[in-house]
């Protein structure tokens, strides 16, 4: 297993687009922290990008490369090797490598200019969302055989998380204003791993102050660190399901 | 005779300070350079006393001189073995009293007629938590250099470290006060000055922690240079008219760093208001002067840099709005105009509600707020124009400084925020900034009204001071 990882993070490191993919990272959060004295306003550009870009971008490539493999995966499969090993060998190579972009793009400029708890947060917040969408990837990869469907599918779930359920959020909200909805908030944003990232991160970026009584609800949850051990466990299961139910499929798969 | 002549001359030793002192008491007071008439009675009634000394020395005439003689100022010394009560009662009016460096264990002082207390290198005055230290009941006191602590908490009785009661011309310079519940309260009293004392609390919760400087139904009274920190309120005043309040620094008190009601006519410059529990409050009062004050770092879910309630006729310019929950709050506001303003890096910079009238936004500087203005009706009374806008997007083709198109400074997500408070959870998600731009382009759900005419291309430069 770890021969094959390491196979596909060569390959992968060999392409050029995950190299191009780290310095556009790191160009986007060095004139971020440069363009403006204050680290905290450079670091919610940053958000806003890795709330953005990195989602698409990991699955994106993710779904590239799983349909570019394929025949990799078939030669593979021939050997005796279980599936499950190969497939999580290649799910490794793919997350591996994207997370060490996104720590050296963002992670290295946010330690220098912002070394505190929120750019801790903000990292870990943005390594556990490449980790998850890589993860929704390869279980739209597997659902299909057809590239272009899966390269759909794959948009079409970054679309859903980055726009559609916020919309929707926005629409439950109008429809059932009457009715004391904070707790009902709590959970619709573990429902998404871009929300949840989003609302970690302004949580200690001490926003709540802002957001009224919603907000002392969210602070109180996210401020304890049973809280934001929570809401981790939670992105973390959205790293883990996708592979796992993605896995299975592959599992049973006619190649 | 010759003994008496020798007093006499032994008592001139003291006295110019005294009368030069008063005569510089119009100086003091001379609150015309601030835009503000006040009622010119504070002109001393001593004016005349360097003349007075001058026949004296000149005629040497007898019954001038017993006359004048019993007029004449002692200074007594007072050191820490004395007894600092008996000292106070029998002091005569016009009397200096000259406090040694040491601690008195002392409450309960009452000064009943004029005195001028001064201390050298700060003695300490100790309340024990016991009572008050100073009552001041006449006119003409001062009381200078004085180190002030412990001093004990009432439900009943407001205690305080200095309070002053009915009287007028009272001059409370340069003190420090610590751990009293009340620091410096003057009640039905005109023309006092309170100027640079250092008054610090320690905080308890907020009933029982009293105030910084607390005035009560005064008039024409300046407070000058005092710093106040950890009190329930920095400076409070109520029915307090014709005053000015400047150079003060009020931070870290556990509520607001300034509160004010029914104290009309009040001038507030140069003061700085940081860190106070809920910022400072403003209600139910005419004609209010704040410039050149900072507001700042008044960060919480009930923090406002300034709130306004039935504020009307006044006038806020050349503040500075620095990092608050809410930069401006206003209720109830009419006839009141805000010019030249810095709003930077505030939740909300103003928030106005649909019930204020007739107010006039202009020339004021917005620059990196989440959100410029929020309003929660559709009607907007309030006059905003030429006002420079961080977000604006405008062009400006024929290059005169203004742009060419209105900008509404009410987002759509602010308003929607207004109506539905929960949805500040979707805070800088991009379907937010999406709709925001939509909104922009087609207005449909902000308020129509609520527009700059005239955005200015570039941020207001204002000369300093």
């Amino acid at each position: 297993m770890n021969k094959v990882t390491k196979y596909v993070l060569y390959d992968i490191v060999r392409n050029r687009f995950v190299m191009g993919y780290t310095l556009l990272l790191a160009a986007v959060s060095f004139s971020f922290f440069g363009f403006d004295p204050d680290p905290n306003k450079g670091l919610l550009s940053l958000l806003n990008i890795i709330l953005m870009v990195v989602p698409l971008v990991s699955i994106i490539f993710s779904t590239i490369h799983f349909y570019n493999s394929y025949e990799f995966i078939e030669l593979l499969s021939a050997q005796p090797l279980s599936r499950k090993s190969i497939f999580l060998s290649e799910y490794i190579g793919v997350a591996a490598s994207l997370s060490l972009a996104f720590l050296v793009g963002v992670g290295i400029p946010t330690m220098l200019f912002e070394g505190t708890e929120r750019g801790i947060v903000l990292i870990i917040s943005g390594l556990l969302l490449t980790l998850s969408f890589v993860s929704l990837a390869f279980l739209a990869a597997v659902i299909t055989r057809d590239k272009a469907k899966g390269m759909g599918l794959s948009l079409v779930i970054w679309f859903y998380f980055a726009l559609v359920y916020d919309g929707l959020v926005l629409g439950i909200l109008f429809s059932f204003s009457d009715y004391p909805l904070e707790k009902v908030m709590l959970f619709l944003t573990a429902l998404n791993p871009t929300d949840l990232a989003r609302i970690m991160v302004l949580m200690k970026m001490d926003i709540s102050a802002l957001m009224g009584f919603t907000g002392a609800v969210f602070q109180d949850f996210f401020s304890t660190n049973y809280g934001l051990i929570i809401a981790l466990s939670v992105l973390m299961v959205w790293v883990v399901w996708p592979v796992a139910l993605a896995t299975r499929i592959f599992n049973k798969k006619d190649l | 005779m010759s003994v008496l002549f020798h007093s006499l001359l032994l008592d001139h030793r003291v006295s110019p300070s005294f009368t030069r002192s008063h005569k510089k008491y119009p100086q003091h007071f001379s609150v015309q350079s601030c835009g503000f008439k006040t009622p010119r009675k504070a002109v001393s009634e001593n004016g005349y006393a360097p003349a007075f000394s001058f026949l004296l020395f000149v005629c040497l005439n007898a019954t001038f001189f017993l006359t004048s003689f019993s007029a004449q100022a002692r200074t007594w010394k007072i050191s820490p073995t004395q007894n600092f009560k008996r000292a106070v009662e029998q002091a005569l009016p016009y009397d200096t009293l000259l406090i040694h460096k040491g601690l008195y264990r002392i409450n309960n002082i009452i000064i009943d007629k004029p005195l001028t207390l001064i201390g050298q290198n700060f003695p300490v005055l100790d309340g024990q938590f016991k009572n008050e230290i100073f009552t001041i009941t006449a006119n003409d006191v001062t009381i200078q250099g004085l180190h002030f602590e412990n001093v004990g908490m009432t439900s009943m009785i407001d205690w305080a470290a200095i309070k002053v009661l009915e009287s007028r011309h009272v001059r409370i310079i340069g003190n420090r006060v610590r751990n009293s519940y009340f620091g410096i309260y003057l009640s039905a009293s005109d023309h006092c000055l309170v100027q640079e004392n250092d008054v610090r609390g320690n905080p308890k919760e907020e009933q029982n922690t009293g105030n910084g400087i607390h005035a009560w139904k005064c008039d024409s009274i300046r407070v000058e240079n005092n710093r106040v920190a950890g009190h329930r309120d920095g400076i409070y005043f109520e029915f307090v008219t014709n005053s000015i309040i400047q150079r003060n620094f009020s931070h870290q008190n556990i509520r607001y760093g300034l509160h004010f009601m029914f104290s009309h006519k009040n001038g507030y410059f140069y003061n700085t208001f940081r860190q106070n529990g809920a910022g400072v409050a403003v209600m139910y009062t005419k004609f209010v002067t704040m410039k050149h004050n900072i507001f700042e770092q008044n960060w919480g879910g009930a923090a406002y840099g300034l709130l306004l309630k039935d504020i009307s006729d006044s006038h806020i310019e050349q503040n500075t709005f620095n990092i608050n929950t809410i930069g401006v709050y206003m209720e109830g506001c009419s006839r009141s105009v805000f010019s030249h303003n810095q709003f930077i890096k505030n939740g909300y910079a103003i928030r106005v509600q649909a019930n204020c009238d007739d107010n006039t936004l202009v020339y004021n500087n917005f620059k990196g707020n989440t959100f410029d203005v929020a309003t929660n009706g559709n009607v907007v009374l309030t006059k905003v124009a030429h006002n420079y806008w961080d977000k604006y997007e405008g062009y400006d083709l024929n290059r005169d400084g203004i742009g060419d198109v209105p900008f509404r400074p009410v987002s759509l997500y602010a308003s929607v925020i207004e109506r539905i408070p929960q949805a500040m959870m979707l805070l800088r998600s991009f379907t937010v900034t999406l709709l925001d731009r939509i909104e922009k382009i087609i207005p449909s759900i902000t308020p129509e009204s609520m527009k700059d005419e005239s955005p200015m291309m570039k941020p207001i430069v204002y000369r300093k001071k």
